[in-house]
Parts: structure tokens; sequence; C-alpha cells
């Protein structure tokens, strides 16, 4: 099947004012006859769910945690990004189209991107409306902060939980139609596959996790909002339940998978400090407006710390370098997660790591806080205001700007960050890779759509920070609901889909089969066994830099693990009740298949870009030496794959990308 | 460190419950509690026995999941923490740790210590929001100025995670505290004045109706509560009550 990525004609300004102008619109009576899923109520899941019920639509909610509020989601920190140029700093829709094209390394798709950058500034309207507390300037008006990659303060947030406050408010707008009877919430679901007839996709199988129940639920389509598939690496900073089922699911029933390998390892988590580890934790980029990153200049430092003799604050500042404002003078520790998360791994590889494992770097906030503290002085008219009044001061501002980061760290750690530089290293956070969509969101199968962080198509090789949110909520409250419609339209004399069907049957068939191996077969491993055995080889040779061989062989390691967890895993308890087990058990089978299809992905992109470094591919000299080389000419496509059986089998198709409004440039953040 | 867990073992909401012991060996202190749990359940699996279910998702403090009354305290013996946020630091070597789920009417247990909270769902469903269509016709929103106080205000108010711990470790199992959270955010923000009466007004009918108890200033909801929400929002929602009653 050809890629057609459908995307509208004429000039980039006036695509999607256009499209809306001329797409079909289902009659207001005519909604209350169309049934849709949406599987997931995160950011994208939620406001997509209440957008629909509030058109008119039936809608039929999934979520594996026991409430919408509990999603992903809530976990996001630094906040949100629009281009509504409130301070006045040059922002623009057009501006933040450049820097997303740009930060993802060319590889997103414009006229998504576009769209994207044209509906930001409504979502801070419509949450406000609904009562999201953003921090505030003192006359009353919404606060900024920048993030990296770019050069304007475009981010709006509510302290370090920027993500509740966007979750809680599509929550409410959710309770709303739920309490009106149009929404039907399903907590404790977990979707299992889907249904197709016709070629369309007209229902799924979910599994009552309270009862272990097979359900068969119909719709007229389906919408997939599920996140993103970092979890492939055991530790990330996901929460626990993240997983891969849905999107994997569809994609072996037609979807095709896109830039699987596009993953982004984020610069500033708690570095990790034992096997027994769960998972990493983020502290939010945002960190690093005031943070100063550092390692020491000198190697036999940096032996000291490692060993407990040195503290960092015995460091003199000549001593110390801070590596990111030495190489990239002009975005200095504001560059992109890309750049910052391999220059840590750099220093680190070279042995300036500064705890135990020699996996970490300092984030440092002592100048800020004396900064801080000068200004704060000079505000409240104190003269000559000694070191400690100075600290104090400064301490306050940073306590109010990060205080909670702050707290969490210490809480984790043991150590007060006020006093002494945090530690941080790089870890799997987000996946830009997803099911391939097209303009109008929907998969390659008809009347299955993808939303939020389970689809690919607006972040590239690499997502910039506050953008993942932006796009959850953009592509719920303000895409989908037009181009559904446009679908929609088409079924409303469909009448009810009836659930009695062969196609029904047979899906729920495979899915019963599967349960039953689980509970029956007779292993000898934990599920988890098999989860940090394929992290491991995913992180070893598929994380941050990869290069043929190394990828060629986790290919055959992870069908090896693969081979020997359908003989080996082990889940107790029974299929009839609560069995977090065998949920488990289904997620990791379905994590060794991506797993693969990552890896072959990460293979055939022979191409160092975004947060991908291919070690054959690399700046040899000129200005840039040393740096990530991006190959254009070979690899400005996006990698759609093809489900054929085995991952390895997977047949590649590619959707050439399009560039006629910005110019393909070697990023530079120097 | 090596441990004693007595752990609230129960099949099903029907089952009866009882406490059992299990030991772990060789814990870190570096481990979070939760940690410390995935040790015991691998150990359980694999010697065949069934793992100890308990809720949990992020493992960052911030979904509001994960629950258990550690050493009969709600998310256990620090302070402004949940479960997930604990650390084995916080205990000796040697030591017993009874472990049991959430406990109220409104709350009943799942499996093993895994609760339903959906009565606390059904609250917000009751008017938990404010009725704007999201429809993207909204006015700009710097048209609606907001003092920087009271947008911080409700800023604390809306950092409630909807853990119930603060009905957990309520002796009348009060979710005064939630509520008053919720109340108190929309309550403190000009957008949430239009329908304020109406709002408090079903909440705390939907709240008696799931039987929770009252509140007696006991305040030990505020103690647990791992985002400090505080016992004004409690004397928030009274206002907001007295005075939707009032208006009629
Ligand atoms: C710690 C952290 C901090 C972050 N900070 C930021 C930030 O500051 N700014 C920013 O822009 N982005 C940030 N991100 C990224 C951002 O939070 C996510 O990309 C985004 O929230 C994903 O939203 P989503 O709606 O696509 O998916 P999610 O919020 O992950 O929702 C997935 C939903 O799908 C459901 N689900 C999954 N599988 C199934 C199934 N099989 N059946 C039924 N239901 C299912 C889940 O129950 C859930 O409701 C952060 C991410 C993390 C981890
Ligand atoms: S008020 Fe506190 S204890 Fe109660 S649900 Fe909210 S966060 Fe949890
Ligand atoms: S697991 Fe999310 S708050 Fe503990």
């Amino acid at each position: 099947m050809a890629l057609d990525s459908k995307v509208p004609e004429g000039p980039i300004k006036d695509k999607w004012t256009n499209y809306k102008n001329k797409i079909n619109l289902v009659n207001p009576a005519n909604k209350r006859h169309i049934d849709i899923i949406v599987v997931g109520t995160g950011l994208a899941g939620g406001s997509a769910a209440a957008t629909l019920a509030e058109l008119g639509y039936n809608v039929k909610a999934f979520a594996y945690q026991d409430s919408p509020r509990r999603a992903h989601s809530i976990a996001a920190q630094g906040g949100i990004n629009a281009a509504k140029n409130y301070q006045g700093d040059g922002d623009s829709n057009y501006r933040l189209f450049y820097d997303t094209v740009k930060g993802g390394d060319y590889r997103s798709r414009e006229a998504n991107v576009h769209r994207l950058a044209e509906v930001s500034g409504n979502i801070i309207d419509q949450c406000v409306a609904q009562g999201v507390p953003f921090a505030r300037d003192y006359g009353g008006l919404l606060d900024n902060r920048s993030f990296g990659g770019v050069l304007v303060s475009r981010t709006f947030y509510a302290k370090g939980q920027t993500g509740q406050q966007l979750l809680l408010g599509a929550y409410s707008a959710m309770n709303r139609q739920i309490a009106r009877g149009k929404i039907e919430m399903f907590n404790r679901h977990e979707m299992l596959d889907v249904v197709k007839i016709g070629g369309k996709a007209r229902g799924i199988i979910a599994r009552n996790l309270i009862t272990g129940e097979i359900e068969r639920h119909s719709a007229h389509a389906v919408v997939i909002a599920t996140g993103g598939y970092g979890n492939v690496y055991f530790l990330s900073t996901n929460a626990m339940g993240s997983n891969a089922t849905a999107a994997w699911k569809i994609h072996k029933k037609g979807a095709y998978f896109a830039n699987p390998c596009f993953t982004q390892i984020h610069p500033t988590c708690i570095p990790r400090s034992g096997d027994y580890q769960s998972k990493l934790t983020l502290m939010s980029e945002s960190l690093r407006n005031d943070g100063r990153i550092w390692v020491p200049a000198k190697l036999e430092d940096a032996k000291a710390i490692q060993q407990g003799k040195l503290k960092p604050t015995d460091i003199a500042e000549a001593d110390r370098d801070y590596y990111l404002e030495r190489r990239y003078p002009a975005f200095g520790n504001l560059v992109p997660r890309d750049v910052a998360s391999r220059a840590a791994k750099e220093r680190c590889d070279a042995g300036y790591g500064v705890n135990a494992t020699g996996e970490a770097v300092y984030l440092d906030f002592a100048s800020a806080i004396e900064r801080y503290g000068i200004e704060q002085a000079k505000i409240h008219n104190i003269s000559n205001p000694s070191a400690d009044k100075i600290y104090e001061l400064g301490q306050k501002i940073v306590e109010a700007k990060y205080g909670n980061l702050f707290q969490m760290y210490e809480k984790i750690v043991d150590e007060n960050p006020y006093k002494t530089p945090m530690m941080i290293y790089p870890a799997t956070h987000y996946t830009m890779g997803g099911i391939w969509v097209d303009y109008n969101l929907m998969t390659t199968v008809e009347g299955l759509y993808c939303i939020g962080e389970a689809n690919f198509s607006d972040h590239g090789a690499n997502r910039l920070g506050a953008s993942a949110l932006m796009q959850g909520l953009a592509d719920g409250y303000f895409v989908l609901p037009y181009t559904i419609g446009d679908y929609l339209s088409h079924d409303i004399r469909t009448g009810k889909i009836p659930t009695d069907t062969p196609e029904f049957d047979e899906v729920e068939k495979e899915v019963k089969d599967r349960i039953d191996f689980f509970i029956n077969n007779k292993g000898t491993k934990s599920v988890d066994y098999f989860h940090k055995k394929l992290g491991k080889v995913m992180w070893d040779k598929v994380g941050m830099s990869r290069n043929a061989q190394g990828l060629t062989e986790a290919m055959a390691e992870i069908k090896a693990i693969r081979e020997e967890f359908w003989k080996e895993v082990k889940v107790p308890g029974s299929a009839n009740e609560l069995n977090p087990e065998l949920e488990k058990a289904g997620r990791v089978a379905d994590f060794l298949e991506l797993g693969e299809l990552f890896a072959k992905d990460a293979l055939n992109r022979a191409e160092s870009c975004g947060g991908h470094f291919r070690e054959e591919s690399v700046e040899l000299d000129g200005e840039q030496k040393g740096e990530a080389k991006r190959d254009d000419v070979n690899f400005a496509y996006v990698a759609a794959w093809e489900y054929k059986g085995e991952p390895a089998d997977a047949v590649l198709h590619k959707e050439e990308l399009e560039f006629k409004d910005i110019e393909l440039k070697q990023r530079s953040y120097k | 460190m090596n441990l004693t867990l007595r752990i609230w073992r129960q099949k099903d909401s029907s089952a009866k419950g009882k406490m059992v012991d299990y030991k772990v060996t060789d814990i870190s202190e570096h481990m979070s509690f939760l940690e410390m749990m995935d040790v015991l359940n691998e150990q359980l699996v694999n010697s065949g026995e069934e793992p100890v279910a308990f809720d949990h998702d992020c493992r960052e403090g911030i979904c509001g999941m994960c629950s258990l009354y550690i050493n009969g305290e709600a998310h256990g013996p620090d302070r402004g923490i949940t479960t997930c946020q604990l650390h084995m630091r916080m205990f000796k070597d040697g030591d017993t740790i009874t472990i049991e789920p959430w406990r109220a009417a409104a709350f009943p247990v799942i499996k093993d210590l895994i609760v339903d909270r959906m009565a606390f769902e059904r609250i917000q469903q009751a008017g938990g929001y404010i009725s704007v269509n999201t429809s993207g016709n909204t006015q700009d929103a710097n048209s609606l100025p907001i003092s920087k106080h009271a947008a911080d205000e409700a800023m604390d108010a809306a950092t409630c995670i909807g853990c119930g711990a603060c009905v957990a470790s309520c002796k009348n199992s009060s979710a005064m505290l939630f509520v008053g959270a919720k109340v108190s955010q929309y309550a403190l923000l000009p957008q949430g004045q239009v329908e304020a009466a109406d709002r408090v007004r079903n909440m705390v009918a939907q709240m008696d109706l799931e039987g929770f108890g009252n509140c007696t200033n006991t305040g030990a909801c505020e103690v647990e509560c791992p985002k400090g929400i505080s016992l004004d929002n409690i004397a928030r929602m009274n206002r907001e009550f007295l005075k939707a009653n009032v208006k009629g």
C-alpha cells in the first residue's frame, strides 16, 4: 500500500483553515447515532473523549488505571508551549513551527507541525477557561519560562506540575460528560486487540482487569491514545504501567509503525543507583534555565569525587568544565535534549563522571542563587548584604521556582540540592516514533485513529521540551474532532455495530488463547526477568549511540530472549481475577517484538539525527567536527513498517518528507 | 536489611482476608518501599506463590495510585510523601513492618492491598468541573487577569492527587479534605464562580451518599496528606456550602 499523507494543497499557513472549511460535517442529530471508542485517557485521549462527547457523539473511554486522572500525563512537570507572544519577545506561529521542525532535526511532517503551532494558543485559552491554575505574574497575567532548544519564552506552566494540572483540566471536562451520560468510562480495562469489519476498525476486545472478563465493544471508529513505549528499555522515566500493547496490536492488524527507533533520551534524570531499581526519575528540564552543568576539568579530580574523597564544592571554579557553555556558547545549558544528553555521555565515557558509577554530571544552582540573591537585595534596598543574606534571598527565589523538584531530589538521593549540586544523567523518556498517521490522524487502517504520544507525526527525531503536552491536547481538543467528523459523515446510516459477528469471535479467541497460554505455561522465570534482559540489550546496543554491528547483534539477541520467554515465562494466579503478573506478561510479550523492530529501524537509519547518534555518521571536520551528521539525501523520510509476521520481516514503506517552507540546514546551537 | 513483612492478603472483595508473614532479605536502604515490595513479589513468583497485589503506577508521587497503610500510617512513617516516595532508609534491620490496605467503608478492598476508590470519581462527576465547552471558542486567556495570590492558592488546592490517604487516616473516614481541595480550587478562581453554589451542594451531597464520615476537625488528614493540602480548604468548603444554602 502506498502511503498517502493526505496533506491538503495550498500554502502552509492556509492548509488547516481551508481544510476545515471543506470537510463534511455530521448533523448534531446524527451524532447521537454514532459511537466512538477512545482507548487511553491521558491528555490526548481525555481531551478527545471530552470534546467528541461535547460534540454529541457517544464515547466509550478506556484506561487501565482506576481513574483518567492517573494517566501518565499526570507526571509531566515542566510546561506546555504555545505561540502567544505574551512576552513580546518575537514569538509567532511561524517561529514555533520553525523551532519544532528544526528541533526535530527535519524528520517531522511540516504540515502537521504548522497546524500544531496554529492551534497552540487556543489550548491555553481552553485550559484557563477550565480552571487550570497556570502561574501568573504580579499583574495577574500568565507567566512564561523558556525551555531547551528555543530563544523565546513560550512555555506556560503550573509550578512543576503542569501535566497534572492540564490532565485534571481534561479530566474535569470528561467528568462533565460522564455526568451527562455522553462518555461511558471503563476504568481498569485494558484493550487487548482491535476488531476490523470489512477492513474498517469497528471495535475492540478489552479485559476487565478486576474480574478478568473479556469484553467486546463496538463503535464506528476507534481512537488509540495510549501513550509511548519507552518502557521497552525497562528503566525509563515512564510510569510502570506504560506499555505498547494497544499500538503493537493495531500494528499487527495493519497499522504501520513509524520511526520506532526515535526515542528521546532526557538529559536531566536522577542517575541509577542499583540493580533493584524499577524506574528512573526525571528532574524537569526547566532546571536548566538556572542550573549550570559541569564536571571536573581534571581527570584526577573526577576520580577523587568518584571515590568520595572530594566534594563538588571542593573543586575551584577554574577547575570546572562547564562543557555545554564551552561547546555551545549560543545556547549554553539550554541546548536541546539530544545535544545535552550526548554531551553528558561523552564526558562520562571519557571518565569525568561524578558519582560512584561514573555515570553522572553536576547540575549546579550556586550561581543562580547568588544572582537572584543580589537582585533581591537590590529590590529590597538592602545595602552591602552579607554573603549569607544573599544566599538566603537567592535560595527563596530558587525554592519558589523549583521547590518541589528539589524536595523530590532530596527524598530520593538523600542530599540537599541547595547545598550541593544535583547529580543528573540521561534516561529514556519519550518516544517520538509511533503509529503512522496521515494528516487526519488516521492510521493505515480505515476508521482507526491514533493521537498523542502513541502516534509519530509532529516531533521528528527529537522532541523539544514542553511540546508533547501541546501535541496531546492539540490532537484531542482541536484536530481529531474535525478530522474524525469528516470520516464519520459516511456512517450516519450505518446503525449500531453488532458484536456477535465472526470477526469479534475470531479476535476474542486469539485474545483468550494467549491468556490461557500464560496461565498454563509451566515456565521457571518471572516476567520481570525477561523485561530486564530486554532492557539491557536495548540500552547497551540500541541506546544513545549505536552502530551497525551492535544493532545486528541486538536483533538476534532480542529474538533469542523472545523465544526463551515463550518457553520459560511463568505467570501465577488465574485469568479470572485481578492478576498484575498476567497483565505484565502480555505487555512484555509485545515489547519483545517491538524491541526487535526498533533495532531493525535503527539499523536501517544509517545517519545520526536527533537523539540518535549513529557512530558511523559523524562530522569529520569544520566547525561541527565530532557532532552528529544527518544525511538528508538518503534519509529525509519517515520509515513506516508493515507487519509481516516476525518483526525482522517487517516491510519498509517510505513517506518522503517535503520541506517547502523551511530550508533543511545543519542544526547548530553553537 | 532483613525484614519481616506482615501483609493483608485477601483474594477478592467477597473473600475474608488475613495477615500473612513474609521474610525479605538483603534490602538496600536506597530502595523505595515499592521496590522492596517488588523484591518480595519476585521471590513469591519464583516460589510459585501468587504475588501481593498493590496499586502503583508513576512511582514519582504524582499519580495518586499507590496507597498502603504501613505500620498504622497512611503512606508510612515519612511526612509529605506517597508510598512510592518512601525509602527503606526509614526502616531498620530486623524490623517487622505491617502493611494493610486503606481502611474505609467507602473504599472496599478489591484484592490484597488494592482498594476501590471509585467514590472519589463519582464525587468529581457530581460537579468537580467548570462547565465550559471544549470547542476552542474560548476568550483569550489573558483577557481575564487573575491575581498571583489567587492563582497560587488555587494551585495549592489543585495539587491534591486523589490518593485517599486523608480518608484512610481519618477516624471517621471523612473525605472532606479531598472534596474541600477540589471545591477550593474553583472557588478561588473567577471562572469557577458562576456555578459555585451548585458545585459545592452537589459534591457534598455525593460525598454523603458514598458513605464517607463527617469531619470532626481532628486534623489527621492534613498530617498524612502527601501534598500538604491544608485544613483551610475544609473551612473554605464549609463557607461555600453555607453561602450556597443561604442563597437557596
Ligand atoms: C516524568 C515526565 C515528565 C514530562 N514532562 C513533560 C513536560 O514538561 N512537557 C511536555 O510537553 N511533556 C512532558 N512529558 C511527556 C508527556 O507527559 C507525555 O508525552 C504525554 O503526557 C503523553 O500523553 P498521552 O495522552 O499521549 O498518553 P498518556 O498520558 O501516557 O496516556 C495513556 C493512556 O492510555 C491508557 N492505556 C494505555 N494502554 C492501554 C490499553 N492497552 N488499554 C486501555 N488503556 C490503555 C492509560 O491508561 C492512559 O490513560 C513528560 C513525561 C514524563 C514521563
Ligand atoms: S487531600 Fe491529600 S490525602 Fe486526600 S486525596 Fe488529596 S492528596 Fe490524597
Ligand atoms: S505510584 Fe504514583 S503516586 Fe505513588
